[in-house]
Parts: C-alpha cells; structure tokens; sequence
C-alpha cells in the first residue's frame, strides 16, 4: 500500500497544482463553510458511537394508520415522539418531534400534495429489544430495536437500510435561555453554562453559537435557542448516490469525508465555483441510491439549513485497494453512509423503497406532485440577455432572427426593461407601447417572457409597495419592522410568499387590468427568489427575520417555491383558468416541479460550465425537476465561437433551452458570428424544433407519471455498472440517446451505447451500432451525436418555421427504428398545445404507435379521450428494414392504399410516401 | 385532411381585386423566370436533375426533389422558396417555411392561401409608400450627389493648397536647417571658453573650500580634544573618552576598555598631537557633548500609499458582491473607471520620499563669476538663445509639414470627398447625454448634467463591406469598461444633404453605434424610372 501511495505521490501533485492554478471565480468568504455554521459544526463534532436513545417499547400505539412510540435520550431524559407509517406505493415514513416541546416545531407545509395515502402496518413480533413490523409484500420488514434505538427496513435477509445505525440521531430540544435575566454583557457565559449543565447531550464541548452567532458583519440572533436535528443512514450494498440538488458537481455524489457536506441553502452565488459541494440557488433534499440490485430514495422534508454527509468503505480505496481486498478474500459488503443536519424542523423522512427507478419516481412524485406541463412554445428555443434594450432593439432581434431563418419562440426581458427595477412597470422610455411590442410578437405567432424579482423597491410612489406596507405583507425583521434589505432597485422589502393571502393577492397583480401592458402571450421569470440580498447575510435574508410566526431559519428554502407558486396561480387566473403557466424559477425546493421550469443560474462561458450543465440538469431530474436547463452560451464572460456553437448544439438537447447573457458581454445573436457559425446554431435550433412532438410527448410523461425528461442512463440500464458513473452523455426519454460534444476543439467523442443484443441509430445518418459498446465517433464542428434506440418509434415534424406555433398543424413523420427483432414501440401524444384542457376535458390524443410483423399501426392509448387535429403522417421512415414488395396502408374505413416507398439498401432504410392518413385515427400500413 | 390543397393549385386568371393584367398560368410560388420547366402534364424534372417525377407531384405537399424544386407553392421541402408576385410592389421570394404558418409575409396575401390566416393585400399600398420614399430619397440622392462633386471639388483644391504649402514649407525648411546649422557652430565656438572658465573658477573654488574645511575639521578636534580631556591634563585617557557610546565598535551598547584603547591605538591616552591620528578615525560617530541628546531624530520616511489603494483594488475586485452588482448601474460603472485610472496614475507616481536635509556645516555659497568669465558666458548663453530659437522654428516647420503629409496621407475616399469632415465635429443631444463626432479623430459622450467626457473610441480605419468600404467608419480603443473591452463605435454613413449625426444608441456594453448622414457618399442617382422599374420582376 506504502509502496502504492508513493507511486501516487507526484500525480497526486500533479493533480494539486493544476487544479490550484486556476482562479477561484466565486468568493468562498462570502459564504459560511459547516465549521462556520454554528450547528453544523456542533453536529458534525458529533462521531459515530452507541447512541443515547432508547425506544420506550411500553409507550407502543398502533393504530390504522400508523405506530407512534415515545424514544428517550437517557443522557438528558429529554423524551421524543416517532412515527411510523406505512405509505402506498412502497414508501416509509418516519417522523421524529420532541414529545413535548417548549413551542411547536417548524413541520413543512404546501410541499406534500397530500396528506399521504397510509396501508396498516402489522405487528409481526415483539420482545423486550424491540418489534417487527410487516410492510406488507415481498417478505420486507421494519425492525425497531429498543436499545440502542434503530430502524432496519429488511427484505428477507438483507438489510436495505438503517437508520441510527451510527448513532448519529441528535435532536436539539427547545429550551429556556438560563440566562435571560443576566446582565446582557454576561452573553459569552451563559453557552459554558448550558453545556455544564448538560454534557452528556451527546455535543461536545464547543458549544458557542447556540444562542447567537455572528458571520462577516452579520449577527444572527437566536430567540430559540438551539434546534438542529440529525439522523444517520447506512445503506448496504450501495455505492452510488445521486440527487440532492443544487450542486455544481458530478451527478454521482461524492464522499465528504475530509471537506465539507454538501450544503441544501438556497443562495445568490456570484460566479459559482464547479466541482464542491458549496450551495448554490435551490434545494432538494431527496437522495436516490442506486445498485444493480435496488434503487430506493431518501426525501428530507426540511426546509432550514441544511447539510449532508456521506461516507463509504469503499470510496476511499484505490483500485489498487479493492484488488487487495479481492486477492485477500476480504468480502466487506460496499456500503454507503448518510448523514443529514438540518437547523430547525423536525426529523420527517420518506424512505422510497423502489425497486426501480422508476418506481422511485413514481413514490417521489405521488408525495410531492409531478413537473407542470409546459405550454409546447416553452420547449422550443427561447432567446434571452440581460438586456433588450428598448423596443426598438426587441424588433430589430425578432427581425434578425426571420432574416436568418432561425426559428424562436420567446424573447426575454431583464431587470432593465423596467421602470427604474419597480416590478410589473414599463420604463417608459425605452418601452413607452409595451402593447404594441407585443402585438408585434402576436403577429409573428411568438411570445415574451418579461422578469418579475421578488424584492419590492420601498418607494412610497409605487403601487405595488405601498399595498403591500399597507396589507402588512412584508417579510418582517426581528424587532417587528419590515424587513428590509438591498437589491437591484436599492433599499427593498421581501414580500412574505409563506403567507397565502399574500400569495393570492400577488396572483392577483398579474391579471390584464392590473400589470399594465401584458397580454396574454407574456409570461414570467422569476429570478432572486433565494430571497437575494445583497448587504444581508451570505447574499441572502437574515434568518431572524419572521414570516408570520416563523423564522426565516425554519422556511428559508421554500421561499423561492413559493415565489414561483403564486407566480404561477396569477397566470392561471388572469386566463380564467383556461391557459397553462410558463415560470422561470432560480430557487426552488421539493415540489417546485409543479410550478415551471428552472435554470443553473449564473453561469459562465467556459468549456467545464457546458460540461457541468449536463449532470446538474440531470441531477435535478432525478428529484423530479425535468424542466431544466443552463444559459447557452455562459452568463458571465463572452464565450469562444466554438463554444457557442457547442453550447447550442448541447443545449437544443436539453429540456429549457435559452440563451442568455450579462448585460457586460458583447452581443451574441446566433447570426453574429459569420455566416457558418450562424448556419450551424441555425441547424442545431432546427433538430431541436423537429423534436418537439417527442419533447413534448416527454413532458406529458412526466406530468403523468413523474418519470424524468432528461435520464442518467443507469436509469434504463439499471444493472449495466458501467453506465452508473456516467454524466457526460444523457438519456431523452428511453429512446434518444444524446453524447453532445463538450470539449474545446474536440475530433471525436466516445459514447456508450448501452444493452447487450440492442441496437442503437444515428439520427443524422441512420447507422446502425451494436448496443453494449464503447463507440468511437468522429466528429466535426457540425457534429451533435445523437442515437436513437432499436426499438422505438419517435415522431418529428420535418417542417420547421419560424415559431413552434407556426407548426402546430404540421405533418408527422415517423422514425421507426426496429430492434434487432423486428420490432418497435413508440407513441404520439397531441393537443392543443397550451390550455389545461387536455385534463379538464380530456381533450387530447395518445396513439400507441407499435411496430409488429412487419405491420405498424396506430392505435388508441385514452379511449376517454377526443381531440381534432388536421395533422396527417407525412413520411415513415423504417430503419434497419428489408425491403418489402409492397406497402400497404388500411384505414378504419377499410380502403386499402397502396403506398409508394423507397429502400436505401446500403443503410436499410425504407421510406414509405405520404401515407397521408390524420394523425389522429387509427391506422396499419402492412409490409409484404 | 388538407387533400384539396394537395392538388396543382393554378393561379387564377385574373389577378385578385383591382389587378386587371392577365397573368400566365404556372404553379403557385413559380416565378416567371423559371416557368418553362414547370410543364403541365409532362414528367418534372428536379431543378437540380436528381429526379424526374409525375407532374401531379408537384405542389402535391410532399417533398420529392432534394432542391425542393418540386414543392414551389407548398411547405413540404425545408429547403424550397415560395415567389411572391406582389403585383404593385416589389416581387420576392419567401422561405417555403412561411406558407400558410399564418403570418402574411407576401403583401399580395398569396403565401397564406390555406391558413386561415386573414391577410390584406398591401401591394398597392407598399408600392405607393416605396415609390414616395424612393423619391424622396432620389431627390436627396440628387442634391447630395450634386453637394458631392462639389465637395470633391474642394477636397482637390485643398489638396492642391495643402500641397503647395508643403512645397513652400520644404523649401523654408531648408533654409532654415542651414540656419541652423550655422548658429549651432556659433554656439560650440561661443560654448569652448565659456567652459574653460567655467571650470577654472570651479576649481578654483573646490581648492577654496577644501581649505575651508581642513580648518573646519581642526577646530572641531580642538573642540573635541578640550572636551573630551576632562581632567584637562592634555590628554584624552581610556576613561574620558568611554562616556562617549556611539563610537562603540560592536554597537553592543557598551564601550568597552579594550575597545575605547583600541579607539586610541592601543595607548592608554594620547597627547593633541597623538590626538590627530585618533580623531580621524572616530570624527564620523563623534557627538559633540554640546550638541548631543539635541540632535533631531531623522525626518520620518514617509509611506507611499500605494499600499492602501491596492487593498482597495482586490476588495473590490472580489469581497465586495453587491458592489460588482452595483457596477451594473451606468453611472456607477463609469465612476468605477474613473476610480480606477486615477489609482492607476497613483501608482505610476514614484513614491516620494523626502530625504531628510543632513548639512551639518551651511555650504558656504560660491563667489560670483569674475568679469572676464561672465562676458563668456554671456556671449556662449546668446548664442546658445539664437540656436535654441531657430531649431524651434525649424520644429515648428516640420510639425507644420507632418500634420500636412498626415492629412494629405489621409483616406478621405477615393475622391477625397470625405476630406471637408477633417477637423470638424458634430454633436447629437439624448436625453442623458451629449454625443460628439470628430471624424478621423475621435467619438465622445459627455452627461448633460455635469461628469466628465468618456472616450468612446479614436478614428480607426473605413470598415465597410468590400463593395462599399466608405460607408462605415470605426473608432476604438476608447476607454476601458469595467470587465470589458474598451469603448469602440460604429458610424454607419448614408447619403443626405446635411452633415448631421442622426442617432446612437449601445447595442452592446460599451460598442457604440452612430448614424451618420453626408453628402459624401451619395451615389450618382439612377433616373426615377430606372429605380423603380428595376425592381418589379425579375
């Protein structure tokens, strides 16, 4: 091993010089390290060892609908009170409080969109050490053990997870400050006292910052005193863990041993730094393990601080290592340790059990809701900058972009197009007709998307403000005031988004008569929602301040979920209830899914920034966010020709698809770079507008079922280990499998194309490669490699103008790829692109498109359902077929039409001629 | 299902609405040019000749031919273009994409015949408004043309005078370089005894002084002597000279008996004769005991504040977020720059540190030149006053003779027509700002509400396209901005009668664009007809 390391020695620094020498963008002081968070840091002091916990059998109640058991800390004798529930679906929750504490808890709201479905939970047997819970099928088991107290989910033999099994569970109870009525310069003492008087808490003795705590200038004032919470888990048999966005970081999580655990806070991070586990603008606190054998989740429902650290016995060993311990015959087990630390709340986790991914998804979504669906404009390309300068500058764009025949469907307005950054106003003389503008995009059947911040300017001229003062909506500070802090418009107050009056007001303010100059083809962005606050606290509010009973602290990464929320709602409601929302979100939390589409913030233009926006989208989609996507081109700096182009390329396959950039950057319009550069973005815009049937089939999908957009290919290949590390190539759906070209200067690529006995498709040149192989791809500047899936069928419109509206009663032509069976599945989902009535009234097509016995047909997937569209199939193309004598097309009819065909035999492509039947009956076109 | 579309749509005989004129018959989005390959019921052939397919294929809404000729008036190929006719206007040709997307893009409504779309036609009344606005702009192309040749005809009359004076000036020139050639003799001639006598009286004066101070020295070591002999024995003892610790060896803080005896050559006191050799070695440390405990302590070096004004750089460049935020804000941004010009010019400023003054004795002045010296050098300074004047005369000739050969050697256009904007400025007034043009010098911006002038760029080179060279002009290298390039404009040059700055504006951070009318690059007008007839078919 000695020997090894050596070996190791100058590569390691080596690795050390390189990845020093680069300039740290963002500034790490700004922003608080676990050892600069009080209770992290008091956590974290906390090492694994025999907890202190005991359940206290005798307090056992089992009802219907769950097992509640009193748990006492036999150091303090502080008692706390689980829960245990059996969910529907295959899902546990547990639920830790204090049994009796001196205020209530913070407990999550408007997450969950329901109170979850239970299923009886069975006692198999009980004894002195503990009780066996039934959780129904498949032999799986809850063990609590009574002393030390854990929880094991088993599944016969095996244990699937642990909880406390490190004794790790530490909950701060609620206390009484001792020294209140000392002199207040006593205020260093009294923590000595505290922790003199309770030094078996199971803390050591460091135990300052439990009352107040003071970062850079800021004070944090703790009323409450002391309230973290932590619980371990240990997951055997696991080596990867994903999720927990929002990190800048490999979609396989790191071990954090040795630096600091990934941080959930959401925060206004200026020129963010890659690879670390710093927070960035949102939080998700779901978890997903995965092995060959199992996938399960872990959600933790809590919305303050909160950091997680992982550990595993075999991260840190070498290959060198693991060949050790194989030729040793050493057989440990590979398993993965959680930890999560959270300031305030209480301890309520969702343990989703799996066994599938998709069944993970399915669990994680029938808690928290599935990704809003997206009106059809929205997946098409959006083009943004911080800022079209007037209106002028909007029509000179709009024009630009019809001169140089490069479709787009939105055009985003900054901060700047404001009067003065007072939101939902016009500037007055860069925009004086707002209207007209519009009208304008109306015409050419395309839409804007105008920046709604929520930070108030106090300026007692400006309507919205003083309503706001005068409904008592501001976010307050501790001593009662509004709160207020500095941004874009200067002094600024926090409208208190936790409050519903507050929200449905603010839904109000976007009908037609209120925001004055909206239509209803404007929709919204809202950005600085973590809530940014440039003079506060690491970029952001101060956690004393109160919103209602509750401190900051308790709520502070729901605010942005909630911001975008009644966001949302106003845009429903100005329409009556009829159109489907667009919002942009920068922070978000669990459930945000539900209310648009989020961006990676403020990136930059740099080659690692295009790569890192693939794990990070994917990261987020695994917890259910699948309308994702990272500013093409970079925000900050102005990007090589190259990079743009590559950034196009890469970003015309990801789920939200705009460009963007700081006001400080010169101009990047896609036909600024010289006729190639501009018909090669012109191109890449163009394969992404021919997709939209199959994009926007996925995001029907993923409102339905929860499944994500934008996949890891571990997630259709569970079992092939190969693909669990995997972040540089992405999964659209099943059927699409993208490796975009992500290197500076790059000649070739190599993409796994995964499934042994499969085959795989290029959809530029419909040759055909063996599933289970690393392929070597050659490529060029124009070169986007993407594979479409022996097996499936995907539908484009081959036709592609100027706005996806434009294309709305186009023609299909459907890509049937066979297998190597002979055989392809595929479907087409249709409506009318941007109303709810699709669920309300069921006014959709969903065709099962199925390749058979050399027969494909169309058939109907929603019987319930009824929509007219004048959409017909234009062309089918069968890749991967023989050549046929004939090709017959039936319709329901029952006429018979002979359809003309051509056969490429060196690809074995056969191409069928306008078959011509609507795309909305059912049909057959039968080879012979 | 759209199959009535798919049929061979023919344009109807007559043209819509008003339009009387008979129109051949061809495929819809056909123009005129290309209808004979269009035949009806014969076998089409792909523009391109890659195929040959049944005539009821074309415009039958499915692609067939790779150039999309087979799809003229449908959006079936992604590559076809679709001929608006546009009778009363100008015919145009569309992208294939833009039938029947419900946008009306041909005024004569005929791309959107299946849409639904509700378009008017428009011809008539484009052409009406083109046909005025080209007037008027014939009109101004007219006059400007005619201000043009005048304009040339100026520019190549200055030229001739900036020529002629440039010949004039050589000619000067070369006088005057004789001139100077002559009094530069006269002076070194003047300059020889001035500098003998001078340095006869220097030396003279240096052997004065050294005079001075041997006698200086002696009286001090008297002094000294008489001080340091304490017991006035006539001797200076081990002991007497001990109390005296600044002229300790070692700077150890004592003076020790072996150091003070070797201080006094190893005698244990020395005579004032003795005394001599002595003092010459210790007369640098010496302190008189008069003066001593009195002396000033040296004037302290002061700091440059260098240091202080970089701390302020790096704070600002990364502790301070929401400053960088801040920097957003335009005037923010500019007062950024200012503040960081002036600590760069701190910076370039050496850091003055003030010796302090360390003259014991005053300098005894020098006595002044004697009559004979002086009238040398009176002569030598006159002679030296007559060289220095003309060689500035000369000077003054050659930077007459370099801004002429710079203007001459100016790009003023290929008829020098743009030569009369040379030296001249123009100005335009915004809302916030007053911008100033100063062809081939300079573009500026200045607040109307006090702050200084930003450099938005200096004349840099014509950067039209390579068919109109003249009708762009850049300036760059302006002013830095914060985190980006340095201020640079664009003037984009059209033909008017006036010479006018018509508007600017900043379509990106910091690249300005102006719009710039002069008659210099009007174009010699086409007639009327020609104009307008030259677009209406092709």
């Amino acid at each position: 091993m000695a020997a090894f390391i050596v070996r190791m020695g100058p590569l390691l620094v080596l690795w050390l010089a390189v990845f020093l020498s680069g300039t740290w963008a963002v500034d790490r002081g700004n922003f608080k390290t676990c050892d600069q968070s009080a209770f992290c840091k008091r956590q974290r002091a906390l090492k694994p060892g025999q907890s202190p916990y005991r359940a206290l059998l005798e307090t056992l109640e089992l009802t219907n609908t769950k097992l509640t058991l009193q748990l006492i800390n036999d150091n303090n004798k502080v008692r706390l009170l689980l829960e245990l529930y059996r969910l529907q679906g295959n899902m546990t929750r547990v639920k830790i409080n204090e049994l009796k504490p001196l205020k209530p808890r913070f407990e999550v709201p408007d997450v969950l969109i329901n109170d979850p479905p239970t299923e009886p939970l069975s006692l198999l047997s009980q004894d002195e050490n503990g009780v066996v819970l039934s959780l129904g099928a498949d032999s799986q088991w809850l063990i609590v053990s009574a002393k030390p107290f854990r929880l094991d989910i088993m599944e016969g033999r095996e244990v699937l997870l642990s909880l406390n099994s490190r004794g790790l569970l530490a909950f701060e109870h609620l206390r009484i400050r001792k020294d209140t009525q000392v002199d207040p310069e006593g205020a260093e003492k009294k923590e000595e006292t505290d922790a003199a008087n309770e030094p078996a808490e199971g803390e050591t003795a460091k135990e300052d910052g439990m009352w107040e705590e003071t970062f850079k200038s800021h004070t944090d004032n703790k009323p409450n005193g002391p309230s973290s919470i932590s619980l371990d888990f240990s997951l055997p048999g696991v080596e990867h863990v994903y999720g927990i966005p929002e990190h800048a970081d490999s979609l396989k999580l790191k071990t954090t041993d040795g630096g600091d655990p990934y941080r959930l806070f959401n925060l206004d991070v200026f020129q963010y730094e890659l690879f670390n586990p710093m927070a960035l603008y949102g939080a998700i606190p779901v978890m997903l393990s995965h092995s060959a054998q199992r996938t399960m989740g872990i959600f933790w429902l809590n919305a303050a601080e909160t950091w997680v650290d992982i550990s595993s016995n075999t991260a840190g060993k070498t290959v060198f290592g693991q060949m050790l311990d194989y030729v040793q015959g050493s057989s440990e087990t590979p398993q993965t340790d959680v930890r999560w630390i959270s300031e305030s709340g209480i301890i309520d986790v969702f343990i989703m059990l799996g066994p599938t991914p998709t069944d993970v998804f399915s669990q994680y979504s029938s808690l928290t809701g599935t990704q809003a669906f997206p009106p059809l404009s929205a997946l098409a390309y959006h083009q943004c900058r911080w800022n079209y300068n007037d209106q002028e500058d909007v029509a000179a764009v709009d024009q630009g972009f019809d001169e140089h025949d490069i479709p787009y469907d939105f055009i985003w307005l900054d901060i700047e197009h404001t009067d003065g950054k007072r939101y939902f106003t016009w500037d007055p003389h860069k925009f004086p007709q707002p209207k007209d503008m519009l009208q304008g995009l109306v015409d050419k059947r395309r839409k804007m998307v105008t920046i709604v911040d929520p930070h108030i300017k106090v300026d007692s001229s400006y309507k919205i403000h003083n309503e706001i003062r005068s409904k008592g909506f501001y976010v307050k500070n501790k001593d009662g005031g509004d709160y207020e802090g500095w941004c874009w418009p200067g002094n600024s107050g926090y409208p208190d988004f936790t409050n519903p009056e507050m929200r449905a007001w603010w839904a109000s303010m976007f009908a037609y008569d209120q925001y004055e100059g909206s239509m209803e083809n404007m929709y919204t962005w809202n950005d600085m929602n973590e809530p940014s606050v440039f003079n506060g606290p690491e970029v952001t509010m101060h956690k004393d301040a109160l919103h209602g009973n509750w401190e900051n602290r308790d709520l502070h990464n729901l605010y942005g979920l909630y911001v975008q929320m009644a966001t949302a709602e106003g845009l429903i409601e100005r329409s009556g209830g009829v159109e489907r929302p667009f919002v942009l979100t920068r922070a978000f939390f669990a459930g945000s899914q539900r209310y648009g589409a989020v961006w990676t913030g403020d990136n930059t233009a740099e080659w690692e920034h295009l790569k890192i926006s693939i794990p990070m989208c994917l990261s987020l989609g695994l917890v259910g966010v699948s309308f994702c996507g990272a500013d093409v081109g970079g925000f900050f700096k102005s990007p090589s020709t190259e990079l743009l182009v590559r950034w196009y390329q890469t970003g015309a396959y990801q789920p939200f698809f705009r460009a963007h950039a700081h006001l400080d950057t010169p101009r990047r319009e896609p036909w600024l770079f010289g006729p190639e550069n501009t018909a090669l973005i012109r191109e890449a815009v163009r394969q992404r507008y021919a997709l939209l049937p199959y994009w926007y089939q996925l995001f029907y999908h993923a409102h339905h079922s929860g499944q994500p957009v934008m996949r890891p290919l571990w997630v259709e290949y569970p079992q092939d280990t190969a693909t669990f590390s995997m972040d540089d190539q992405f999964l659209l759906g099943r059927d699409l499998l993208v490796h975009p070209v992500t290197e500076e200067g790059g000649r070739g690529v190599t993409a796994y194309l995964p499934g042994k006995g499969e085959v795989w498709f290029d959809v530029h040149t419909f040759q055909k490669h063996n599933g289970a192989q690393n392929l070597y791809i050659p490529v060029t500047i124009s070169s986007i490699p993407v594979f479409q899936r022996g097996g499936s069928i995907i539908p484009r419109k081959a036709r592609v103008r100027r706005s996806s509206s434009c294309m709305e009663h186009d023609p299909y032509t459907l890509f049937v790829a066979l297998s190597p069976k002979r055989f392809a599945q595929g479907e087409l989902y249709i409506d009318d692109g941007h109303t709810f009535n699709f669920d309300k009234q069921k006014q959709f097509i969903h065709r099962r498109l199925s390749f058979a016995n050399k027969a494909l047909s169309s058939r109907n997937l929603a019987p319930g359902s009824q929509f007219i569209t004048p959409s017909w199939i234009e062309k089918i193309v069968i890749l991967g077929a023989s050549k046929p004598s004939k090709a017959t097309l039936k319709t329901p009819d029952g006429k018979e039409n002979l359809l003309e065909f051509e056969f490429d035999a060196s690809m074995s492509v056969l191409t069928l001629r306008k078959p011509g039947v609507n795309a909305g009956v059912d049909w057959t076109v039968v080879l012979q | 299902m759209s199959c009535a579309l798919l049929l061979l749509l023919m344009s109807l005989a007559l043209a819509m609405g008003t339009g009387a004129a008979v129109e051949i018959q061809r495929p819809r989005g056909v123009p005129l040019s290309k209808r004979q390959f269009y035949e009806e019921n014969k076998p089409f052939t792909c523009l391109d000749g890659s195929s040959t397919i049944p005539f009821d294929r074309v415009n039958d809404d499915y692609c067939d031919c790779r150039d999309g000729s087979d799809e003229p008036g449908t959006a079936a190929c992604p590559n076809g273009s679709f001929h608006c006719t546009n009778a009363g206007f100008r015919p145009t040709f569309i992208p294939s994409s833009r039938i029947n997307d419900g946008i009306c893009d041909c005024c004569d409504t005929t791309d959107e015949y299946n849409s639904g779309a509700t378009c008017q036609n428009t011809c008539r009344e484009m052409g009406r408004k083109e046909r005025e606005s080209l007037q008027i702009m014939a009109e101004i192309t007219k006059e400007g043309f005619l201000l043009k040749q005048q304009l040339i005809h100026e520019a190549k009359r200055g030229q001739e005078d900036k020529q002629g004076k440039l010949t004039e000036l050589q000619g000067s020139k070369k006088g005057l370089e004789e001139k100077v050639e002559a009094l530069r003799t006269v002076k070194e001639t003047a300059e020889d005894p001035e500098k003998e006598a001078k340095e006869r009286h220097l030396k003279a004066w240096e052997e004065q002084k050294e005079l001075i101070r041997m006698e200086k020295d002696k009286t001090r070591m008297a002094e000294a002597f008489l001080e340091l002999d304490d017991d006035a024995d006539g001797y200076v003892s081990v002991a007497e000279l001990q109390s005296h610790l600044e002229l300790d060896p070692d700077s150890d803080g004592s003076l020790s008996e072996t150091e003070t005896q070797g201080l006094l050559g190893g005698a244990d006191k020395v005579d004032t004769s003795t005394f001599e050799t002595v003092w010459s070695g210790i007369k640098d440390k010496y302190l008189s005991e008069v003066s001593q405990g009195q002396s000033e302590p040296p004037a302290p070096v002061e700091t440059p504040q260098e240091e202080e004004s970089r701390d302020f750089v790096s704070d600002h460049d990364s502790d301070h977020y929401p400053e960088d935020y801040a920097g957003e804000e335009d005037v923010e941004d500019d007062e950024e720059d200012d503040h960081e010009e002036e600590e760069e010019e701190e910076e370039k400023v050496p850091p003055t540190v003030q010796t302090p003054e360390k003259r014991e004795d005053d300098e005894v002045s020098m006595p002044p030149y004697d009559t004979e010296t002086q009238s040398l050098i009176d002569a030598a300074q006159k002679a030296r006053d007559d060289f220095d004047e003309a060689e500035r005369a000369l000077r003054e000739v050659d930077d007459q003779m370099k801004n002429l050969e710079k203007e001459i050697g100016f790009d003023f256009g290929p008829s020098a027509e743009f030569a009369y904007l040379y030296s001249q400025c123009y100005e335009l007034s915004t809302s916030e700002y007053i911008y100033r043009l100063c062809p081939f010098n300079r573009v500026s911006q200045k607040p109307k509400f006090g702050g200084s002038e930003t450099n938005l760029g200096l004349w840099g080179q014509w950067a039209g396209p390579e068919d109109n060279l003249y009708s762009v002009m850049k300036y760059d290298h302006g002013q830095g901005c914060w985190q980006g390039p340095n201020r640079s404009t664009t003037v984009k040059l059209t033909c008017g009668k006036e010479t006018v700055v018509t508007s600017t504006s900043e379509p990106s951070r910091c690249e300005y664009l102006m719009e710039f009318t002069t008659p210099a690059v009007c174009q010699e007008p086409a007639s009327l007809d020609e104009v307008l007839h030259g677009h209406t078919e092709l």
